[in-house]
């Protein structure tokens, strides 16, 4: 297959960005979209040219390390996938592939297309733990959790941390990533003591961040690699507002 | 924002309702109005009213210009199929909209009734009010774009106001969005039927009898 692709280009934090267009060839649909981007990057090192910076890790859609804005959606053109699943049979030969680095004031691009997700890890420092103490090592299941409050949890803890809410989202929030968090372990015995005040915590961690309020347009969970739901946030709104009312 | 959206839209129901009483008899509608001008808890809430349109002004013109800033670079491709509704993601537009129409309203009516009573003079018949404004075509597309701006802001405010409060889970999440959207078609649907039973009435079912009699009846 064929494509032209037209990336965003910053050699630095500082210096001004610009689209650059390339063209690939030869490019198998079983292609994953980092590994075109590695053929990319093998041709302009041939040329001796710089290559195209882009985070990645894992590569089977487990760490949250990929990102990117694929003609103007988080993770490209799929459902519940990170961009790292993303294959080139989702496309069609020939096609124009914008590819843009999360926009957010507070993710601030580091080069091209790689950016800085610090926030999110500052966002954690401030709530995202369990400081009870819990004791020793209890055998297994001897703790009572409803089938529920176990699903529930979990499906809030499936989140990489990606950032695509906060890419995605109107208004730059980082309210579903926050809710994940809060929800995980509001759900289960030790986390719930401190539910009221890591929810308070980490949202005002995030607005001191610079990242925007929810307005509940529920483009986050279409996006979410991950297919968090918004149910989520209505607990954090919950734990935060009860936070508010005993301050 | 909230808070205060839940509080103005049991205002709009209060309202359309008291509208509502124009399409049974003049009589009634002008009981209602003389209800509403000498309750005394309607003149209590009469204030509490403006201050929960002003707060949730303030609140959302703060929210916006803050999530502004949020996105310094914007992007250059969107896809604006992403599952968001349209009126989510216009919340604020619709709301400027809403509030345009909202002081042509106040110019029309709440100036020449409420206004008059807190000036201590009497207010215009309510009734003729309606009579002379909602003959004119023009005043009726108006009122009816306004009203459909209005029905796109609270078929999201409703449920978004429970999701923010936090009265949300994922069951009741559909459940609410399809309650939103009852209460919003309801609401926008009563609205309507004001100027459309005037003004069809007035220019096609020959209810001119009827209002000049309601006419004599008020003047």
């Amino acid at each position: 297959m064929k494509f032209k692709l037209k990336i965003w280009r910053q050699k630095n934090a500082k210096a001004k960005g610009y689209f650059e267009d390339f063209d690939v060839d030869n490019i198998s649909p079983d292609t994953s979209f980092l590994e075109m981007l590695d053929i990319l990057n093998n041709n302009l090192i041939s040329a001796g040219k710089e290559p195209v910076a882009f985070d990645h890790d894992c590569r089977e859609g487990i760490c949250g390390m990929c990102s990117l804005y694929i003609n103007g959606r988080a993770h490209g053109p799929d459902e519940d996938i990170t961009t790292c699943q993303l294959h080139m049979r989702k496309f069609k030969d020939g096609d124009l592939i914008t590819v843009e680095p999360w926009r957010s004031a507070a993710f601030p691009v580091v080069k091209d297309l790689v950016v800085n997700r610090n926030a999110f890890d500052q966002i954690l420092q401030a709530g995202g733990f369990v400081s009870v103490n819990t004791g020793g090592v209890p055998d297994g299941n001897t703790i009572p959790i409803s089938k529920l409050d176990a699903d529930e949890a979990m499906d809030a803890s499936a989140c990489i941390g990606c950032g695509a809410c906060v890419a995605t989202c109107k208004n730059g929030s980082a309210m579903l990533f926050v809710a994940a968090r809060v929800s995980a372990l509001a759900k289960l015995p030790q986390g719930k003591v401190e539910a009221q005040q890591r929810a308070k915590a980490m949202v005002a961690k995030m607005d001191e961040l610079g990242f925007g309020s929810c307005t509940n347009t529920q483009a986050c969970q279409a996006e979410c690699p991950k297919g968090i739901s918004i149910a989520h946030i209505a607990r954090l709104n919950r734990e935060f507002l009860c936070a508010k009312l005993k301050d | 924002m909230s808070l205060s959206g839940l509080f103005l839209m049991i205002f709009l129901v209060v309202h359309v309702s008291l509208n509502l009483t124009a399409l049974f008899s003049s009589k009634a509608y002008l009981a209602a109005c003389e209800f509403m001008d000498t309750n005394l808890l309607v003149q209590v809430m009469v204030p509490v009213l403006a201050l929960g349109f002003i707060v949730h002004i303030i609140c959302s013109i703060i929210v916006t210009l803050r999530n502004q800033t949020a996105r310094p670079v914007k992007y250059l491709v969107v896809n604006k199929a992403a599952a968001s509704s349209w009126a989510s993601k216009n919340m604020f537009v619709l709301g400027v909209i809403v509030l345009g129409f909202l002081g042509l309203h106040f110019f029309h009516f709440w100036a020449k009734m409420q206004l008059q009573h807190i000036l201590g003079q009497e207010g215009a018949n309510a009734y003729n009010l309606l009579i002379e404004l909602f003959s004119k075509w023009y005043y009726c597309v108006l009122y009816i774009v306004w009203v459909i701006a209005l029905y796109f802001h609270i078929s999201h405010g409703f449920w978004s106001a429970f999701q923010s409060i936090g009265i949300n889970n994922s069951k009741w999440l559909p459940r609410l969005q399809i309650i939103a959207k009852i209460y919003a078609i309801v609401v926008t649907l009563a609205f309507i039927s004001i100027p459309i039973y005037f003004f069809f009435g007035i220019h096609f079912f020959g209810l001119q009898k009827l209002i000049i009699y309601h006419v004599q009846l008020g003047s």
